[in-house]
Order: structure tokens, then sequence, then C-alpha cells
């Protein structure tokens, strides 16, 4: 109580921080209230229109049913991630163990990876839609899709490996190396265990925005609504099954229920990245 | 009979002269102390015997390290080198791993798979380091939760499992507390009859109370080498003396 009498006396001298204070809290409650406001409007919506029959095996224009785009969510993502992530570690573990610290190569490939992070996925999605579809002939399919996917998210594994690669002392690498243990052992033994939670955060950031993404995929894996009977059929996934039903505009109800499945999801992938790298990094 | 016999040493990190034509030789089975003002190149030149600076960027040498009669720059690999001359660092760096697998590390990485095997290099290595009774019971343990006394005797432990002849020790107790420096110094002292010690020190107590030799450094330079004794007791050089008689560094 005393404190808080303290500080008021203080702001009755500077009034400008007394405002400026406010004008913090006001912006931390506009952030929760935001955030609020949409996951309870989309539980509000979508919670009586999860029915059982959203879950169907088969997807029908009457049931409209989701598994089918749960389970190319899951395809592509795995398909996705089984490119990006060797390729995003190995190019970062080339960049911190391997090429001179300071070199130009370095930071090209950085500058590339950078610039590459920041491009819309709408570019990625015709990128990918003019190698898949037209050059390989693949037309609209989960794996042109994923393979778009992958290439999107390769820039942010390798930074955030980087990233975690840099962060295990060298401190490690001298001890390994004073016992007489060799580059590929010392890498494989104590760095990258070392840099595992790292690792491990940017893939799970990279999984999110796998499922969330739209653009990318309507001109790579199109949006058949079933489960491809191959990686070469069209199939949509759960973000891509959400935007179709809104803009056929039948199935409002039904999308709020999609969204509140999407919202679930993707929290749960966040709530999970934090989870492990907590538990990894503690020990 | 000489372990190591350096002859001509320049070490230069860039275009900075760090070590400049040093040449020493090191009795086997005795601990040959290094001292001097810091950044005199103490710990540099011990990193030449190991080849440690081999990781460092822009570091050139010239000059001649013998082991045992071979030239460890063209004569012989540098994984085997480190594995006959064991290091133990400054800071106590043990992997962010369990007690066992840190001291099953140099073992492992240099082929032994046989659990049994194992177990038998871990236990004696730990016992060499006399901390085997302290860590019996919590082998599987993260090797991060002991203190930092019992994080650089494992360390030692570390080092021992590969069975080195040599073992290099860069101000092994600089962050240690005074009864974990004892300890470790104790260690030294036993160690001694089966190992050659090389220990750097900034503690010119440390190095009368365990070393049998002992190398005064100077800006990259070796100005006085000889018995501990002799060496403290009658310097020959006037920057000796000035140095172990507190007058600058
Ligand atoms: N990796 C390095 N790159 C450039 N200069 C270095 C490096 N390591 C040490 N030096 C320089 O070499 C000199 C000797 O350093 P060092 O051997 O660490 O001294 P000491 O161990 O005696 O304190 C110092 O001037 C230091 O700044
Ligand atoms: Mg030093």
């Amino acid at each position: 109580m005393r404190k808080m009498a303290e500080r008021m006396a203080a702001y009755r001298k500077r009034p400008g921080s007394l405002v400026l204070f406010l004008l913090t809290v006001f912006s931390a409650f506009l952030v929760c209230l935001t955030l609020l406001l949409i996951v309870g409007y989309i539980l509000v919506k979508g919670l009586p229109n999860l029915k059982l029959s959203l879950f169907a095996w088969e997807y029908t224009s009457e049931n409209v049913s989701m598994l089918p785009a749960i389970i190319n969510t899951i395809t592509t993502t795995l398909i996705a991630l089984g490119a990006a992530v060797p390729v995003g570690v190995c190019a970062a573990v080339y960049l911190v163990e391997y090429a001179k610290r300071g070199s130009r190569l370095v930071a090209l490939i950085r500058i590339t990876a950078e610039t590459l992070s920041g491009i819309p996925s709408i570019v990625y999605g015709l990128f990918g839609f003019l190698v898949f579809f037209v050059t390989f002939r693949w037309g609209y399919s989960l794996l042109g899709g994923a393979l778009t996917l992958a290439i999107m998210i390769l820039p942010l594994v390798m930074r955030t490996t980087e990233e975690a690669l840099l962060s295990v002392p060298d401190s490690y690498r001298e001890g390994s190396f004073g016992l007489g243990a060799g580059k590929l052992y010392t890498i494989f033994k104590v760095v990258l265990p070392s840099a595992i939670p790292g690792i491990l955060a940017g893939v799970i950031l990279g999984v999110g925005r796998i499922v969330g993404e739209t653009a990318a995929l309507l001109y790579t894996a199109g949006s058949v609504a079933g489960v491809p009977s191959n990686w070469l059929g069209s199939g949509r996934t759960l973000a891509v099954h959400m935007y179709n039903l809104l803009s056929e505009g039948l199935y409002t109800n039904q999308s709020y229920a999609t969204a509140l499945v999407l919202l679930v999801l993707v929290a749960g992938i966040n709530a999970l990245s934090s989870l492990v790298a907590k538990k990894l990094t503690k020990r | 009979m000489n372990k190591f016999s350096v002859t001509d040493l320049t070490l230069k990190y860039g275009d900075f002269k760090a070590l400049k034509n040093v040449s020493l030789n090191i009795a086997a089975n005795e601990i040959t102390s290094f001292i001097g003002p810091s950044g005199c190149g103490k710990s540099t030149f011990l990193k030449t015997l190991n080849r440690m600076n081999d990781l460092v960027e822009g570091c050139t040498i010239t000059g001649q390290v013998l082991l045992d009669g071979k030239d460890i720059y063209n004569d012989m690999d540098v994984n085997t080198l480190r594995k006959t001359v064991g290091m133990v660092f400054q800071k106590p760096n043990p992997f962010p791993m369990s007690i066992y697998d840190n001291v099953a590390f140099g073992p492992r990485a240099h082929g032994i798979r046989s659990k049994s095997q194992l177990d038998e290099i871990v236990e004696t290595s730990l016992k060499q380091a006399a901390i085997w009774d302290e860590l019996k019971n919590r082998l599987k343990k993260s090797a991060l939760g002991l203190s930092g006394g019992q994080q650089q005797r494992l360390c030692i432990a570390r080092a021992l499992a590969v069975q080195p002849d040599v073992l290099l020790m860069d101000e092994p107790t600089s962050a240690l507390d005074p009864i974990s420096t004892l300890k470790i110094e104790e260690l030294a002292l036993t160690l001694k009859k089966d190992y050659t010690i090389i220990i750097v020190t900034h503690n010119m107590q440390q190095a009368t109370r365990i070393s049998d030799k002992t190398a005064f450094f100077l800006m990259g330079e070796i100005i006085e080498h000889g018995p501990t004794e002799e060496l403290f007791a009658m310097p020959k050089d006037q920057r000796t003396e000035d140095y172990i008689t507190g007058r600058f560094g």
C-alpha cells in the first residue's frame, strides 16, 4: 500500500509518466482483449456446430466432413518436414561448423535465407505451381503442395538451427576435440544433441506455418476434398478446407466448427513447442 | 627422459607473435608448471602441445614439437595426439550428459563399444580422479548438477579415460574454492607417477607446492626454466625475480 502511495506521489510530480504508464497498460489490455474476442467468438460460433458428422470418414457435400482434410494436413506436414528439416539442419551445420566464420559465402547464404523468409506465401504458391504443376506435369498434387511448403519453411528451419548451434558453448567442442574425437563425432554426439531444443522449437514453428497455410497450397495441392489415393493426387488441408467452405457460402456454420478445430490444433502445437523447449533446456 | 622436446617454436595469431622462438624440454613423470603474467602466452604454448591451436583460424606455427621423438605436427594423426596428450580446461566443461556418459565419451569416440569394458574404464578413471566414492551412486545423473570442484575432477577422469600419457591442465583450479583446489593438487601429485603433467597456474604457491620444474613466461618467451625450488630460491634472471617477488604482473 505504501508503495502505491509513493508511486502516486511520483506521478503527481510528473504527470507525463502517468500518461505513459496508462498507455502501456491500455495497450497490453487491448492485445489480450483482441485475442479473447477472437477465441471467444470462434468458441461461441463453433462449439454448437461441432457435430459428429463433421468427422465422417468420407467427405460428401452433405456432411462436409473435415476428417479427410485433417489426414491431408498430417500427410502434408510430414512430407514437408521430411524434406525441409534434413536440408535445413545440414545447411546450418555447414554454416556454423564448417564454413569459415565471417566468410562472404556465409553472409550471402544468411541474407538469402532472410530474404526468403520475408516473401509472401502466395509467391511460393506461384513458384510451386510453375515448378510442380506445370514443369513436372504433376497437376494438383499433395506432394507438390508439401514440397512448396518445405521450400517455404526451409529458411526458418535453417535460421533457428543456426541460432541453436551458435548457442552451443565452444567449451563443449573443445572438450570433445581435446579427447581426440573427430569432427563428425563431435557434431553428432555433442553439438547437435545440445542444440536439439532450439532445433525443435524451429521445427514446431514450421509446423505451425504449414498447418495455417492456404495461399501456397491453392495452386499446388489444389482443393479436392477427399484423401487422394497417392501423393500425386490433389487434396486440401484443413486451412484450405475452411477457406473453401467459406467461399462456397453454403457452409458458414460448418466453417466455424472447422475454425475451432484449426485453432485448437495451432494452439496445441504452440503449447507443445514451449513445453518441449522448456523440458529439454532444463534437465 | 624427455617427453616433449620443443625447438624454436614461433606462433602467430594473424600478424601477432604470441610465442617467439620458444625451446623447452619437458621430462616424463614430472609436474612442470608454467607461470607468468596473464597474456604472456602460457595457454597458447600449452595448446601447441596437443594442437588445439589448429582450431583457431589464422594461427600459424613454425618450429618443431617432438613427443617421444615424434614430430606431432608432421608425423602424427591429430586425434591420436590428443588421445595421448589429454587436456583439462580452465573452466570445468563437462558435457550436458550423465556422469557415466561423460567419462565414457572418449573411449566411445575411439571405438570401444562393449558395455563391460566401458563400465570398467568408467570405474577406474573415476577412482584415479579420486571421485568414485562421491559419484558411484549417481552415475546416471547429469554431470551439470555437480559442484564446480566435482565437475573439474570429473573432467580429469574424462581425460584419463582415454589412457593418455600426458595431462595438460590450464589453470585448472582458478575457478574453484580452496578445498577443491587442494584436492586437485593432491590428485596431480598422485597422478604424476603414471603421467607427465603440465600445469599452467597463476598461483605461485601452487607451483611450489606441486611442481618439479617451473618455466617462467614473459611476452611470448620463456625467460627461465629449471627445478622449481631453484627457480624460486635463486632466480637467475632479474625479470624472474621481479615477477616472483611480486614487483610486476
Ligand atoms: N585466439 C586468439 N586469437 C588472437 N590472439 C590470441 C588468441 N588467443 C590468445 N591470443 C593472444 O595471445 C597472447 C597470449 O595469450 P594466452 O596464451 O591466452 O596467455 P596466457 O594464457 O598466458 O594468459 C595474448 O596477447 C592474447 O591476447
Ligand atoms: Mg591462459
